[in-house]
């Protein structure tokens, strides 16, 4: 019997068996940003340790950086003093940091990536639960807390329990208009925001292998929101091509030993699973949130659920979540006003998403009275996309084109939404409260399907607003 | 060695199903460079409105003011991993926390910060949510050991995470003093694993 990805990805990486028999896992990149470790860096010294392996951990800003008006000091105290702690304890600590206007600063999870950092293989950590993302190329990239990050600080190893591995296999081909995003949320919305607690999962199958690293990205960068640990796709040919070149990667002769060894991680063709999964890539529909958690989707020619139609506890939910949404049963969610749009984040914040949008957007106009954003995922997408014309695309379109950073996907910084408006969504989490109003409301959905919502001024099928199913 | 592997407490339920960790602390209270100030803002958005009036959330009934054991119901602390969750519940008064099941991340940083996660199935936990309502100044007693609970007579039984039962009962839920110890073997994995992200 062969192993499985996650099998020989944790065993490469085990150190040794903890008391309470816990694993104890080398991770062999650790990526940092200023909301959940400058807290780390504190406990550190209190207890008077070091960094034990500087030269494995990398830092940048994405939460709390503005988008508009990036000089210092941030109008914001706080925000400026996390950034200013971030920089001294890097510096204390030896460890490489990616700031602002170095030209690689960004969302830590575009810019690992992007730089060539994350790599076939590797287990990967940071403080943020959507670690999942470097999963894409094949890694065991895990979300942790603050005092996780002071343990890798101190020792480079988490304590862990090993997981289950269920394998995702996406068959068929999407349809025109259908995008990594809609795959991923019905993933979610079919084995549910729990569905993958206790697991690692594996995604595969014709769709996946047919996805670009961008969209396997996506993918895998909502694991979390299906409650799975962590996420990963087998590294192939497609990983290998992006990773080529890339700023941090070796070349020539070292390249080819690298793909060498890259390649090997793939899991086995006779692999044994703790679970199997088969979803059919045809039936799945641009999908948008109705609720307030990423598993309360439906596609978007469907009506808005009806609690009558469940009973008990789930009823209560339902019900609870349509009044926060203030939709009504049974209702079509086309046609829901949206009052902002935002285009962005780490799971759709990539040049492929502002390039997909462009290509449609062109010749329409975000409609009245809509706030339109786009806010590119680092500095290196930002740069691409100027040199592209994209900006002024997107500008043209009526939409503001901001600076990196996480912006209104978790609103820690100046972009919220005000009151109890509706914002349709390239992010994450529809949470209540999530993006910076405690009544906002979100619309989880594809950056394209975000950009027909904001030219239509409300929830639209991109398909038919952009005409992409007779362009196919 | 009883107070490693026993709990007591009086009990509050906090209804609901995949309550994420942005509810149990909103993202504006994550700036911070410490965690000390984050007990008050324990679900701040639900307990007050945005002028800061209480919307007479459960946690603020004055018949369960001191309460250390926090009840709820399916996949509690899912979504973002932010510790702040967990350390706001501790700064707050929780000790421990029963639900059906919990998500990962906030497990595991519940238990690092000596917060034992119980998972007690949907029947007994509908019991023990309505006895607690229903006697609010009675305390509960929790045992490690055994995983059984007793309130108000009656003996409820809960399941653990193993390695995390475990790490109660030595008292050693904080890994970095042990992870600290395989120095050598660390730096044998690293050096076998070379770094292929290459710093520059």
């Amino acid at each position: 019997m062969g192993k499985n990805l996650y099998q020989k990805v944790w065993d490469d990486h085990l150190v040794g068996t903890l008391e309470n028999r816990q694993c104890q896992v080398f991770m062999a990149l650790h990526l940092i940003h200023e909301v959940t470790s400058p807290q780390a860096f504190g406990m550190l010294k209190d207890k008077g340790l070091k960094v034990a392996f500087p030269e494995r951990t990398f830092a940048t800003v994405d939460h709390i950086i503005p988008t508009d008006d990036q000089s210092r000091p941030f109008q914001d105290e706080m925000a400026d003093r996390m950034i200013s702690v971030l920089a001294e304890s890097t510096q204390t600590h030896g460890i490489e940091f990616f700031q602002p206007n170095s030209g690689s600063q960004g969302i830590v999870h575009v810019v690992g990536p992007e730089l060539g950092l994350t790599q076939p293989g590797m287990t990967i950590c940071c403080g943020d639960s959507h670690t999942s993302t470097h999963g894409a190329f094949g890694c065991i990239a895990l979300g942790i807390g603050t005092s996780q990050v002071r343990d890798v600080l101190a020792s480079q190893t988490l304590a862990m329990d090993p997981l289950k591995v269920r394998r995702i296999e996406v068959q068929g081909t999407l349809g025109p208009g259908v995008t990594a995003k809609d795959v991923t949320l019905h993933i979610i919305r079919t084995l549910g925001v729990n569905g993958g607690v206790g697991f690692a999962y594996e995604y595969a199958g014709p769709v996946i292998d047919q996805m670009t690293m961008e969209e396997r990205m996506t993918v895998c960068n909502m694991s979390i929101e299906g409650g799975a640990r962590c996420g990963y796709i087998n590294p192939d040919q497609t990983t290998f091509d992006y990773l080529k070149g890339r700023e941090r990667v070796p070349l020539d002769a070292m390249f080819e030993a690298a793909v060498e060894r890259w390649a090997s991680y793939a899991s086995d063709a006779d692999a044994s699973y703790d679970d199997i999964v088969i979803i059919d890539g045809g039936e799945i529909e641009p999908t948008v949130t109705w609720g307030v958690t990423p598993g309360q989707a439906i596609n978007v020619r469907e009506r808005v659920p009806d609690p009558s139609t469940v009973s008990g506890l789930d009823q209560e939910l339902m019900s609870d979540a349509l009044r926060y949404m203030q939709l009504e049963p049974g209702a079509p969610i086309a046609g829901t006003a949206i009052d902002v749009a935002f285009i962005g984040s780490c799971t759709n914040g990539r040049i492929s998403d502002f390039q997909a949008v462009a290509q449609v957007i062109k010749g329409h106009r975000v409609a009245d009275g809509v706030r339109a954003i786009a806010v590119p995922g680092s500095e290196k997408v930002d740069a691409e996309a100027r040199a592209l014309g994209l900006d002024q695309v997107f500008t043209e379109a009526g939409f503001e084109w901001r600076l990196p950073g996480c912006s209104m996907c978790l609103a820690m910084n100046p972009d919220k939404l005000v009151g109890d408006e509706v914002c349709a969504s390239s992010s994450n989490r529809n949470f209540m409260g999530r993006q910076g109003s405690a009544t906002g409301r979100t619309i989880l959905m594809s950056p394209v399907m975000v950009a027909a919502s904001a030219v239509s001024g409300c929830v639209a099928d991109a398909r038919v607003v952009f005409g992409l199913e007779q362009s196919s | 060695m009883s107070d490693l592997h026993q709990r007591s407490g009086r009990a509050v339920y906090v209804p609901g199903n995949d309550i994420d960790t942005d509810r149990i602390i909103p993202a504006r209270f994550l700036k911070c460079v410490t965690f000390d100030e984050l007990g008050p803002a324990l679900f701040y958005d639900e307990r007050f409105e945005s002028e800061g009036a209480s919307k007479g959330h459960v946690l603020d009934a004055p018949q369960h003011t001191g309460a250390s054991v926090l009840i709820s119901d399916v996949n509690f602390g899912c979504g973002s991993s932010r510790e702040h969750a967990p350390q706001a519940l501790q700064k707050f008064g929780f000790k421990v926390v029963i639900a059906e099941s919990f998500a990962e991340i906030f497990h595991g940083n519940c238990t690092t910060l000596g917060i034992p996660c119980l998972k007690m199935a949907a029947e007994p936990r509908g019991m023990l949510a309505d006895l607690v309502t229903q006697l609010p100044e009675a305390e509960m007693l929790i045992d490690l050991q055994t995983k059984t609970l007793i309130f108000a007579n009656q003996s409820f039984n809960f399941d653990m995470l193993e390695s995390s039962r475990e790490a109660f009962l030595s008292g050693r839920f904080d890994p970095l003093d042990e992870l600290l110890v395989a120095k050598s073997k660390i730096a044998e994995v690293a050096a076998r694993l070379g770094n292929v992200s290459m710093s520059r």
